[in-house]
C-alpha cells in the first residue's frame, strides 16, 4: 500500500495550523479551519501519432477559513510561512467584516467529532508521477498507432489525465487530518472522414480513482477495447438515422452514470435545493419540503451517496471541514430520503450532524457542498443486460456518454452516446444513429422498470463536475447497474436545428 | 508572498535553463463575493504567484517540448520547475507542431512595472449597494442571488531568444439575479467590468424589476420553431463555442463545422447573408487582453507549446458575411502556406445595425424574446448542432409589446447555421456572456432576430 508523501509531510503544517488557529483565536473567531493542500496534475493529449501536449501542474498553498461575529470569512496563499499563515487569518477577518452587511444571520456549524492526527490514503497501487515518461506516453501512443492501423479509421486522438493530491486540514476544534489519493483517466477516439462526412468512437473506459496499473491490465483491458472500436466506428457509419419517437431503453452503466450524475447527483444537494446555486448551477426540483416524500423514481431505485468506496473519484478519508467519511441513502424505494450536506446546512436544516460532502477544489477555492459518490444500487438477483434487452420489443440499448445538457432545476435532459443499438422483439439487431434522448427527471426515473444484477454493475465516473463562483471542479464517480426504461422520447438529432 | 519580483524569477529561470526555453511568471489576486437569499454565502480574496516554464530538446526524429505550470512561493521554486519541464522535454516524442521559439521584436510592454493588484475592497461600495438592495428584495417579497468577482493577472514571458514581455489583465463581473419568493419567476443580468467603477446596483435592480414585473403575466407555449430574439448575451454565448471550434488543422482534415472536404476548409465562403463581422482584437477598447501567446493549447485543441510568445495580432474570423480565416499555430500555418492567428481572449461581433433590443421588441409582431441561455453542450459537432436551456426569463412578444413571460424551453440549433438565418442585427454592446463567463469575459455583441429558433422541448424550470 502506498504511504503518505514524505515530501508532503515535511512541509511545516503544524506550524502553518498553529500560527493561523492562534491568529484566529486571537481575533475573537469561533470557528477557524486551514487547509494546506499540494495537487499535482499532468496532462498529455495524442494526435494520430504524435504526442501534441505534455503539460504537468502544481498547486501548493493554503487557506485560512474563519467565522468572525457570526460571518464567514476565507483568505488563501501560496507562501508556506507561519507569517502568511497568521496574516492570513487576519485577511480572512477582514473579508468577514466586509460582508457583514450581508449577513442577517449568524453562521451555525453540526457538530463532528474530533479527530486528531488521523490519516489516509486511497487504494491504488502506482503512483503515475513515478512512472518514467517514455512508458506512459508510449503506452497511450500505442493504443492510438492501433487504431490508426485499423481499416476505416482516418485518424485517433487520445489522452491521458492523471492527479496525486495531498491535503492537510486542521481546525480549532482540535482536529488534524493528512490525507493522499490518486486518480488517472484515459480515453481514446477514433475518427472516420468519408463522403458521409466525420464519425467518431471513443472508449468507455470509466476515469477511476486508481493509479497507472489501470494501464497495465488493472480493473480495465484497454488493449481489448482499442481492438473493438474500429469495427463499432464502421458499423456507427453504416447505420440506419433513428426515427424519432418513444421508445424502450437498456441503458449501459458507460452512459447511465452520467445521467445519474446530472439529474440525481446534482438535485440531490441541498445547497441547490436551497437556492445557494439559484443564480449560478440552479436549484432543484426536490426542493427540501419534499424530502421524505417525493416519487423520485419507480419502487426498484435505490440511491446511494457514499465518500468511502475503493476507487471512487469522491472518496476520501475526511471532507474539507473535517467531516469523516460516510455512505448515506438519498432515495430509498424510489422515494428521497436524503441530501447532501455540510455542516453548516446540516445544523441550520436540523440534521445532527453533516454527512461529509465539503470539498474545495484547491487551496484557494472555499470548501462547499461537493458531490460524493451517488450510485444507483443494483438488484440483488436482478436480470443481466442481455436479459433486459429480451424484455424489449422495440427499443434501444445505449452505451458510453457523448453529450449531456439539463435545465436549471434538474428537470428536462438530453443526452446522447456512442453507440445506440436497435432492440427488436428482444433481441439487438445492429446500430443506430443521430439519437439523442429527452426526458423530465422523475417521468424517466419512473419509467425504470428493471435495474441488473451486481454483474452488470460499473463504477463510471469524471474528473470535471463543475459548480461554484469562483468555479471549481470536483472528481466524482457514480456506480450503477444496467437499466431498462420504458417510452422514453428519442430525438433524431439530423431533425433538429434551424430550416429556412 | 516572496519579496523576489517576477521579472527576476523569469530571468532566474532562464539563467538556470540548460535548453530553449520560455518561462512566464503571473501574478494574480482576486476578490469575490457571492450571496443567495438575500445574504452572502461565501467571500474571499486571494492571491497567487504561477511560473510556466516550457522547454524544448532535440530528440530522436525531431523537437519535443515539455511544459510544467506550478505555484511557486519565490525564487527557490524555480530551478525544480525548470528542471520539470527540461526532463519532461528531453524524455518526450518530436511534436508535429515543432517550430523554433519565438525570436524577440519591438513592443511597447513596462516590462520594469511591478504587478497590479486588487483587494476585497473594491467591492466595498457594491456590498454596501448590496445590503440596501437585500432590505428592499425582502420587503417587495424577491430574493436576490448572484456573485460580483474581481481579478488582476500579471503576466511576465522571457524566452532564451531575448523576448521580454509584461502583460496585465483586469477582469470583473457581475452576475445578479432576482427571483419573486415563491420561485417563478426570473430575471438575470450580468455586467462585465474592469474595475466596477462602472457598476450601479441600484440601476440593475432597477432593470431586474421591470423584468419582474413582465412575468406577472404567465403563458404557456408549445415547443416550436419561434421568430425569437437572441439579446447580447446569448449570442455571445453560441459565438464563443463556434470561435473555441475554429481549429484550421480540424477542419482540413474534415472534423469540425469548418470542413470544406477533400482537405479544405470553408475559409471564402459565406455563413451570413448579413454583413455580419466577427473578430478578435486585444488592444479592442474596453476588452484589452494579453496580447501575446501565454498558454499552450486554445479551446479548439490547438497547441501552442512552441509558439509562446507569439504577439496575438487582431483577427477578422469572419468578414461582411464570410469565413475568413481559423485559428492555426506557426508549424501549421508554414505547412499549408498560411498565417498563424493566435484567439485573443475577447470577441466582437457587429453587423452594421444600430437597433437596441428595445427598439428591436417594438417592432416585433410576435415573437419570443430572450434573456440568456445556458448548460450548452455540442449534440451533432459536423453541423455544430448545439442544445442548450432557455433560463431566467423567456418573455412574448406581440404587436411590438412584451405581454408576458413563457416558459423555457430546451433548444437545438446550430450557431453556423443560425449566421445565416439572422434576419436582423441590432447594435452591438459590451455584454456578459452567461454560460462561459468562467471562462470568457470579454465580448462586444449585438443582439438579433431569428425567425425560427428550434425549441425542442418545454423545460419545466422556473
Amino acid at each position: 500500500m502506498p504511504q503518505l508523501d514524505d515530501r508532503f509531510l515535511a512541509l511545516p503544517l503544524g506550524e502553518l495550523s498553529d500560527a493561523a488557529l492562534s491568529k484566529a483565536k486571537e481575533l475573537g473567531c469561533s470557528h477557524a479551519e486551514v487547509r494546506v493542500e499540494r495537487i499535482r496534475q499532468a496532462y498529455r493529449s495524442f494526435r494520430d501519432h504524435a504526442l501534441e501536449t505534455t503539460a504537468d501542474g502544481q498547486v501548493l498553498g493554503l487557506s485560512v477559513r474563519v467565522v468572525h461575529n457570526g460571518v464567514w470569512g476565507f483568505a488563501s496563499d501560496i507562501t508556506l510561512s507561519t507569517d502568511t499563515a497568521a496574516h492570513l487569518a487576519a485577511r480572512a477577518v477582514a473579508t468577514a467584516k466586509v460582508s457583514r452587511p450581508l449577513t442577517p444571520a449568524s453562521v451555525e456549524l453540526a457538530e463532528e467529532d474530533v479527530y486528531a492526527d488521523a490519516s489516509w490514503v486511497s487504494a491504488y497501487e502506482v503512483d503515475p508521477f513515478e512512472v518514467d515518461e517514455a512508458t506512459k506516453t508510449g503506452r497511450i501512443l500505442g493504443l492510438n498507432e492501433a487504431l490508426l492501423a485499423a481499416p476505416g479509421v482516418t485518424h485517433a486522438t487520445a489522452m491521458l489525465g492523471y492527479v496525486h493530491e495531498n491535503k492537510y486540514f486542521a481546525n480549532l476544534a482540535g482536529t488534524s487530518t493528512f490525507q493522499q489519493r490518486v486518480r488517472l483517466q484515459a480515453q481514446l477516439t477514433a475518427v472516420n472522414v468519408g463522403k458521409h462526412g466525420f464519425a467518431t468512437m471513443r472508449t468507455t473506459a470509466p476515469s477511476t480513482g486508481r493509479g497507472w496499473e489501470y494501464l497495465t491490465g488493472t480493473a480495465w483491458d484497454f488493449d481489448a477495447e482499442v481492438a473493438e472500436i474500429p469495427e463499432l466506428l464502421a458499423a456507427h457509419v453504416a447505420a440506419p438515422s433513428v426515427e424519432a419517437g418513444l421508445y424502450d431503453l437498456v441503458i449501459h452503466p458507460s452512459n447511465l452514470f452520467l445521467t445519474i450524475h446530472e439529474s440525481i447527483g446534482h438535485a440531490t444537494e441541498l445547497d441547490r435545493a436551497l437556492g445557494y446555486e439559484a443564480a449560478y448551477a440552479g436549484t432543484s426540483f426536490a426542493t427540501f419540503d419534499q424530502l421524505g416524500k417525493l416519487q423520485y423514481g419507480s419502487d426498484v431505485m435505490n440511491v446511494t451517496g457514499d465518500r468511502l468506496v475503493d476507487h471512487g473519484l469522491a472518496t476520501i478519508g475526511f471532507d474539507d471541514e473535517g467531516v469523516a467519511q460516510q455512505r448515506f441513502d438519498i432515495i430509498s424505494g424510489g422515494t428521497l430520503v436524503g441530501y447532501q450536506l455540510n455542516r453548516q446546512m446540516a445544523a441550520e436544516n436540523g440534521f445532527e450532524r453533516s454527512n461529509g460532502c465539503a470539498y474545495g477544489d484547491s487551496p484557494g477555492h472555499i470548501a462547499m457542498q461537493r458531490m460524493p459518490n451517488v450510485s444507483l444500487q443494483p438488484a440483488p438477483d436482478g436480470p443481466s443486460t442481455t436479459e433486459l434487452i429480451s424484455g424489449v420489443d422495440k427499443g434501444i440499448y445505449i452505451v458510453g456518454d457523448k453529450s449531456w445538457s439539463i435545465d436549471m432545476q434538474r428537470y428536462n435532459f438530453q443526452f446522447t452516446g456512442q453507440q445506440f443499438y436497435k432492440i427488436d422483439k428482444g433481441r439487438l439487431a445492429g446500430q443506430l444513429k443521430d439519437v439523442a434522448y429527452q426526458a423530465t427527471t422523475t417521468d424517466f426515473w419512473r419509467s425504470m422498470e428493471a435495474v441488473g444484477n451486481q454483474d452488470t454493475y460499473v463504477l463510471g465516473g469524471a474528473f470535471n463536475c463543475g459548480k461554484g463562483q469562483p468555479g471549481q471542479i470536483a472528481p466524482v464517480s457514480h456506480g450503477c447497474p444496467s437499466a431498462l426504461f420504458r417510452q422514453v422520447n428519442v430525438l433524431n438529432t439530423q431533425a433538429e436545428g434551424g430550416q429556412s | 508572498m516572496s519579496a523576489a519580483p517576477p521579472q527576476d524569477l523569469v530571468e532566474q529561470a532562464l539563467e538556470i535553463a540548460t535548453l530553449p526555453c520560455v518561462a512566464w511568471v503571473t501574478e494574480h489576486a482576486e476578490a469575490n463575493v457571492r450571496w443567495a437569499n438575500n445574504a452572502l454565502t461565501t467571500n474571499g480574496e486571494m492571491r497567487s504567484r504561477r511560473l510556466a516554464v516550457t522547454a524544448t530538446a532535440e530528440v530522436a526524429g525531431g523537437t519535443a517540448a515539455g511544459t510544467v505550470i506550478q505555484q511557486i512561493a519565490g525564487a527557490e521554486d524555480v530551478a525544480e520547475v525548470v528542471a520539470a519541464a527540461e526532463n519532461l522535454a528531453r524524455t518526450g516524442r518530436p511534436a508535429e507542431d515543432a517550430a523554433p521559439l519565438v525570436e524577440n521584436y519591438a513592443h511597447h510592454d513596462l516590462w520594469d512595472e511591478a504587478p497590479e493588484t486588487t483587494s476585497i475592497d473594491v467591492l466595498g461600495e457594491l456590498s454596501k449597494g448590496l445590503g440596501v438592495a437585500f432590505e428592499s428584495a425582502h420587503a417587495a417579497r424577491q430574493l436576490l442571488f448572484g456573485f460580483a468577482e474581481h481579478g488582476v493577472a500579471t503576466t511576465y514571458l522571457g524566452s532564451s531568444t531575448g523576448l521580454r514581455r509584461r502583460g496585465v489583465q483586469r477582469t470583473g463581473k457581475l452576475e445578479l439575479n432576482a427571483k419573486t419568493a415563491d420561485f417563478q419567476s426570473s430575471a438575470w443580468l450580468g455586467r462585465a467590468t474592469r474595475d466596477f467603477s462602472d457598476v450601479d446596483v441600484a440601476e440593475a435592480i432597477d432593470e431586474l424589476t421591470t423584468r419582474l414585473s413582465w412575468a406577472r403575466t404567465k403563458l404557456n407555449l408549445p415547443p416550436g420553431r419561434y421568430e425569437t430574439l437572441l439579446p447580447p448575451s446569448a449570442i455571445a454565448d453560441l459565438m464563443i463555442y463556434a470561435y473555441w471550434t475554429a481549429n484550421a488543422r480540424d477542419a482540413e482534415e474534415g472534423r469540425n463545422v469548418f470542413a470544406g472536404g477533400n482537405g479544405t476548409t470553408k475559409i471564402g465562403q459565406r455563413l451570413a447573408e448579413l454583413p455580419i463581422t466577427l473578430f478578435s482584437d486585444p488592444q479592442y477598447p474596453g476588452l484589452e487582453t494579453i496580447p501575446f501567446v501565454d498558454f499552450t493549447s486554445s479551446a479548439d485543441d490547438t497547441s501552442w507549446a512552441f509558439d509562446v510568445g507569439l504577439p496575438i495580432d487582431a483577427t477578422t474570423w469572419i468578414q461582411d458575411g464570410v469565413l475568413r480565416e481559423l485559428i492555426r499555430n506557426r508549424a501549421h500555418a508554414a505547412r499549408t502556406g498560411s498565417q498563424p492567428t493566435a484567439p485573443a481572449d475577447n470577441l466582437i461581433m457587429d453587423g452594421g445595425g444600430t437597433a437596441n433590443l428595445e427598439q428591436m421588441i417594438s417592432t416585433t409582431e410576435r415573437g419570443l424574446l430572450l434573456t440568456c441561455l445556458w448548460y450548452i453542450r455540442d449534440v451533432d459537432p459536423e453541423r455544430l448542432l448545439l442544445t442548450g436551456l432557455t433560463r431566467d426569463g423567456v418573455y412574448l412578444i406581440e404587436d411590438g409589446q412584451v405581454v408576458g413571460a413563457v416558459n423555457n424551453f430546451r433548444f437545438n440549433d446550430s450557431p453556423i447555421e443560425l449566421l445565416g438565418r439572422i434576419t436582423e442585427i441590432g447594435g452591438a454592446e459590451l455584454t456578459l456572456c452567461r454560460e462561459w463567463n468562467d471562462y470568457f469575459n470579454r465580448t462586444v455583441m449585438p443582439p438579433i432576430r431569428v425567425p425560427d429558433f428550434n425549441m425542442s422541448t418545454v423545460s419545466q424550470a422556473s
